[in-house]
């Protein structure tokens, strides 16, 4: 068959899917042309397929093969999106999904742990005794400010003395923290490299800070302010820490993937934790600015409620999500 | 492009290309070869600046605007940044098909490398992994990425299997030239018949001299110099993609129809 006897046998069906397709990006068909509808696009799609196929075989000019194949792309696009079946994908995730996908990665959290409090230990201790060791992190004006931050004396608590809203705060706290974790986790496919720097860094400097501020004796003020935020907070970093070892380890160690798939494979994994470690700064955040720095709450409330906090993350870590779903759906992701 | 279909099939497609091309070609259920054009790094390089511009814009107009509204405001300011920073190109790479406002301009897109539209999962994993890229300055780990992978993908575009291809735009069929058809003569193989196709339908893009030149190639062919050799290529031409009388002009209506 000729080429143009081909495209006049034809002309109809592609004039048709492409008003279809029209359609479907503005949300409304376009009646222009006069011609119609598909009816049912798959059914016409297979047949374009076949189309290109054959024009492929015969060799027409390459317009029309890029007019089709084009056409065939579209149509690809529309037919094949990946859209969940499951409607409480996201209750399950929150009550099972994310602590479970903790556990399955636990050896990176242990991980990612350890590279966050050792060198927290050590520098807390070490400024604790120790009282030049803070310099060698912090630049004295930095130590002096953090200083003046929580000396008991203030009336107002946190990072930013007295230029605040705690709106302003929260907005902060967001751009920073959750910034620092996604760093953190980004940084991880340079062979786990970035997530081990940025992990450390942050044990370093915390600790510093911890050890300083406890020998300079501002524990009343400095403990109820971190107690409540910190269990969400600091634990939301060590994750995200294990999410970007997680990266670094699919590279360093793939196993019997290639690189390539099996840095695919981690990159799947270490979103679920990743989802929920966002959520964890969100909280942590609106803990810091609504919370931690308010006065008017008492210490002793502040650390009863910071130590439930504590409890409560950790328990949700380490319990929840150990019965196996109950209902059939548990295969039924699309 | 139809060169590459001529050969036979082999388990990994994309091995079928040759040449400098950069295309990409996936098998799809039905059994077809689909190809697409990856997008470089400087289109995609070039989309950037172009959100990036857009981004600070949104950022100063709302700088200015924060100011009457005090320390809320500022804490706004820091939250909307910190969204733009991270979530700017993922919400538009879902809801608009694969295009931020940058890939827009240059009609490129993001999608799975399976062709298929990208969801929130790949496109907030390639994004989040943008600050790797960015390492250690000016995207220089993506840029090595890029172009030491097949599909030009940087880190992110690893981690999540997406790719960054060409959106092409619906080509107006070829007009061809308006000569009476004329029957080949006999004994000319398939190359020369695609050769001289190709020849025809881009005679609207190439100058006459271009085409004369070209054509004097074929002398042997043809039998005929200079234009009256063109001609007759021109009207072997539209034999051979099916026409027989010099008005039966299937392309030109089409143009009319199709309206693309």
């Amino acid at each position: 068959m000729k080429q143009r006897d081909f495209e006049q046998r034809h002309q109809s069906l592609w004039l048709q899917l492409e008003n279809t397709l029209a359609g479907y990006c503005k949300h409304a068909p376009i009646e222009a042309n006069g011609s119609a509808m598909v009816e049912d696009l798959p059914a016409s799609y297979r047949r374009l397929c076949q189309q290109l196929a054959v024009a492929k075989e015969r060799q027409y000019t390459s317009n029309l093969i890029a007019r089709l194949n084009q056409l065939v792309m579209a149509c690809h696009q529309r037919l094949y999106q990946e859209k969940s079946v499951s409607r409480n994908r996201w209750l399950e995730y929150l009550f099972s999904g994310f602590p479970r996908a903790l556990r399955e990665q636990a050896r990176f959290v242990w991980l990612s742990c350890a590279l966050f409090l050792a060198p927290a230990l050590v520098m807390g201790l070490g400024s604790y005794f120790n009282d030049s060791l803070v310099y060698a992190v912090l630049s004295p004006e930095q130590v002096l400010q953090i200083e003046s931050m929580y000396d008991p004396a203030n009336q107002v608590l946190g990072r930013e003395r007295g230029s605040d809203t705690d709106l302003q705060m929260f907005g902060f706290y967001i751009k920073n923290n959750i910034g620092i974790a996604f760093r953190t986790f980004a940084s991880g496919i340079l062979f786990g490299i970035g997530s081990i720097f940025f992990i450390v860094f942050n044990g370093v400097f915390l600790g510093a800070i911890f050890g300083h501020i406890t020998r300079v004796g501002f524990v009343t003020t400095f403990y109820p302010f971190v107690i409540g935020h910190g269990a969400f907070e600091l634990t939301a970093i060590v994750f995200a820490g294990a999410a970007g070892l997680r990266l670094g380890h699919s590279l360093v160690s793939p196993g019997n993937m290639t690189r390539r798939q099996s840095l695919r494979e981690a990159g799947r994994e270490a979103m679920k934790i990743m989802y929920g470690t966002f959520l964890m700064l969100v909280i942590a955040a609106f803990l810091e600015a609504f919370w931690s720095s308010s006065t008017e709450v008492s210490i002793a409330v502040k650390l009863a409620v910071g130590s439930f906090f504590w409890l409560l993350v950790l328990g949700y870590c380490f319990l929840a999500g150990r019965r196996l779903p109950t209902t059939p759906s548990a295969g039924g992701r699309l | 492009m139809h060169n590459s279909s001529t050969q036979p099939h082999s388990p990994n497609p994309s091995a079928e290309i040759t040449g400098l091309d950069t295309l990409y070609e996936i098998e799809t259920p039905e059994g077809i070869d689909l190809t697409s054009r990856l997008a470089g790094p400087v289109p995609r390089l070039l989309a950037y600046s172009v959100d990036l511009f857009y981004r600070t814009v949104i950022l100063v107009i709302l700088g200015i605007a924060v100011t009457f509204a005090g320390n809320a405001g500022v804490g706004l300011w820091l939250l909307i940044s910190f969204l733009l920073e991270w979530f700017y190109p993922v919400v538009f790479e879902v809801l608009r098909g694969g295009q931020t406002p940058g890939k827009r301009a240059f009609s490129i897109a993001v999608v799975n490398d399976n062709l298929t539209p990208i969801g929130w999962g790949p496109s907030i994993m390639r994004n989040l992994l943008r600050f790797a890229d960015f390492l250690p300055f000016g995207y220089c780990a993506g840029i090595i990425s890029m172009t030491c992978s097949r599909d030009f993908q940087r880190l992110g575009d690893h981690a999540a299997g997406t790719l960054v291809v060409h959106r092409d735009q619906a080509a107006a069929p070829a007009a061809l030239p308006q000569v009476t058809p004329m029957a080949p003569p006999r004994g000319l193989q398939l190359e020369d018949q695609q050769a001289i196709v190709s020849l025809v339908e881009r005679s609207g893009e190439l100058s006459r001299a271009r085409q004369q030149e070209l054509a004097d190639l074929l002398q042997p062919v043809t039998g005929k110099p200079g234009d009256d050799g063109l001609n007759r290529l021109h009207g072997i031409g539209r034999w051979l993609l099916g026409a027989r009388s010099a008005d039966d002009n299937l392309r030109s209506a089409d143009r009319q129809v199709g309206g693309q």
